[in-house]
């Protein structure tokens, strides 16, 4: 078959984020666009979710699996560990509770991929602090009555609530403007300030079983002690 | 099993003969011999892997395409099944089969008892959606068909669908279930109750013996499928169909007359159903869909009857104006396919036409039947 190319270019790094023949739940799947590309290029198993009604008939009649939904109120139905990844592009910032939601990506999928346009990228910050005004930028396009982006957040708070959560980031590619592309973490200074869409590669700490040499019982540092 | 395959002109439709089958229902009685009605349209391919069978709703029957001879009309689904059209005849060869039960051919109250002249009329058994699934297996099985590529219902036939998945899931490839449930709602038991109340109480019934002396008892059974067409509608649609219009009048007559629209309009409905259907058969059928509850039991179904190679598709559809099978009903049965990690699409239709929407004009339902169909048919060809 032949590969497919990425319409969109988050797509094709996502593509490089992942092995092959894995299954995979795509959140916010549009018209299956990104399915397509992981089925034929990396032979996955794809199904999606997605919240408009059109976009969600046009995946299933394209042949796709796909649930028309709201993921904020779909996701606890799926089960533990039930997906290799879990992809949320571009739509963290659309969510009632991001952080909800990265915990339950965590819990249904093995790795989390996430992508999101950075609030602290440096035009964003000229531009509030020149006109004073709310943002509005070509990856961030709406005016604030009427954005669905409710959650703004920075590359910088991001990593921050991943440290808080026990996320561990495994991979994290950086996007400019001009579509150059850079590791996040080789290039720390700076970072917050130049990238202009972010994607990480996520995983829960795999923590080794510790001891506890009071009890000189075995538990896991991330089990939980019933009393 | 010894199956016999005749044409019954009168009712231009194809019979298959059981005989010696020993068929248990779930009641715990026993058919030995029952024959189905049925009806195919386009044509098997030589890999057999094209055949779908479409199960009809309560009041359905084989005719799902082309003349219906019983009403002189087309066929309740022309316009999804044909040559082009969503489920397309040309690729795929459709099946359809009175249900056992039914009155259009099968098996059912109005035919006679083994080897007698006399109807069963009240002493047929009581049979479920799963008898009627298990009967049409036997069909399949003796058309040389091993295994379906889809099965396709709406309401009880999506009943029919689901009970597919969960009894034979190794025998098709995907179901396709339309403005369903897990189970039939109290207000749905109630709805029906109503309906058998009124055919129980017309003096005619006597008991479901009314064919001794050639009567119908046509007044319970009118009044029934009045009461159940409501169901079907939505009162927007309604309202855009009649809202208070009056019928042949200007003023209205101060008397019980059909003086609006929507009365007359019922009023049809129901006598034109009289000269179609069975009113035991009524009762027997709407039994059938008030025992269907998979609420409990259809997660432990489904999750054993499978192995995780088992790639069985599911599409789920329901409407957004449908109140007597809600979009809440159809997305508890997606919730536990996702808990299972099933292929399961799910697809929510607005529109304003109610639980019948899916026998209606809904350009995105054939739009997602037709895609459905084409893409997974073209995913086994690979």
């Amino acid at each position: 078959m032949n590969k497919i190319n990425s319409i969109r270019k988050d797509w094709s790094l996502i593509e490089t984020l992942i092995a092959q023949d894995r299954k995979i739940l795509d959140i916010g799947c549009g018209d299956g666009g990104l399915m397509e590309q992981l089925e034929n290029n990396r032979n996955a198993i794809t199904h999606g979710i997605e919240l408009n009604r059109d976009l969600a008939a046009n995946a299933i009649a394209r042949g796709f699996n796909v649930v028309n939904g709201n993921a904020e109120l779909d996701l606890s139905q799926y089960s533990n560990n039930s997906f290799d990844y879990v992809i949320l592009s571009q739509t963290l910032q659309a969510m009632m509770k991001p952080k909800d939601i990265l915990s339950e990506l965590l819990r249904i999928g093995s790795k989390a991929i996430v992508s999101f346009p950075n609030f602290g990228h440096w035009k964003i910050r000229l531009q509030l602090l020149i006109s004073g005004k709310m943002p509005v930028t070509e990856s961030l396009p709406y005016t604030w009555y009427d954005t669905p982006n409710i959650h703004f957040f920075t590359i910088k708070d991001f990593l921050n609530l991943c440290n808080e959560m026990n996320i561990v980031i495994e991979k994290s590619i950086g996007l400019t403007s001009k579509g150059k592309q850079f590791d996040i973490s080789e290039s720390v200074t700076g970072v917050n300030f130049f990238t202009h869409e972010a994607i990480f590669l996520l995983s829960y700490k795999n923590f080794e079983p510790i001891k506890i040499k009071s009890s000189k019982k075995v538990f896991a540092k991330n089990s939980v002690i019933a009393n | 099993m010894n199956t016999k395959f005749t044409t019954d002109t009168k009712i231009e439709s194809e019979i298959a003969y059981f005989e010696n089958v020993n068929l248990k229902l779930e009641s715990g009685d026993i058919i030995d011999n029952f024959k189905l009605a049925f009806k195919t349209f386009g044509e098997l391919n030589t890999d057999k892997s094209n055949a779908i069978l479409v199960c009809h709703a309560l009041t359905g029957d084989q005719y799902v395409a082309g003349n219906n001879p019983i009403t002189g009309r087309e066929g309740w689904w022309s316009r999804m099944v044909g040559p082009n059209k969503p489920i397309d005849t040309n690729k795929f060869f459709v099946i359809c089969s009175n249900v056992l039960g039914g009155c259009a051919g099968s098996t059912g109250p109005k035919e006679l008892q083994n080897e007698s002249d006399v109807a069963y009329g009240g002493n047929f058994p009581s049979v479920t959606i799963k008898d009627m699934v298990k009967a049409q297996s036997l069909l399949i099985e003796s058309l040389n068909i091993e295994k379906l590529f889809s099965v396709i219902g709406g309401s009880m036939g999506a009943m029919q669908a689901l009970q597919w998945a969960i009894d034979f899931p190794d025998k098709i490839l995907n179901i396709i279930h339309i403005a369903g449930a897990l189970k039939h709602s109290a207000q749905n038991i109630a709805f029906h109750e109503v309906g058998r109340q009124a055919i129980m109480s017309d003096p005619i019934w006597k008991n479901g013996k009314y064919f001794e002396n050639n009567e119908v008892p046509e007044r319970g059974l009118s009044v029934a499928r009045m009461i159940a067409h409501i169901t079907y509608l939505s009162e927007n649609a309604m309202h855009r169909k009649f809202g208070r219009k009056l019928q042949s009048r200007d003023i209205i007559s101060f008397g019980f007359d059909a003086d609006f629209q929507v009365e007359s309009y019922l009023r049809y409905q129901g006598k034109s159903f009289v000269e179609r259907f069975d009113a035991n058969s009524y009762l027997y059928l709407t039994r059938a869909m008030d025992y269907f509850d998979h609420d409990e039991t259809f997660r432990k179904n489904i999750e054993f009857s499978h192995n995780p190679n088992n790639h069985l598709k599911y599409l789920i559809v329901s409407f957004t104006s449908d109140w007597l099978f809600p979009t809440i009903e159809s997305k508890m049965i997606v919730n536990q396919l996702n808990s299972l990690s099933r292929e399961v699409s799910f697809l929510e239709i607005d529109t304003d036409k109610g639980h019948d929407s899916f026998l209606l004009e809904e350009p995105q339902l054939d739009d997602v039947i037709k895609g459905f169909l084409t893409n997974n048919f073209a995913k086994i060809d690979e």
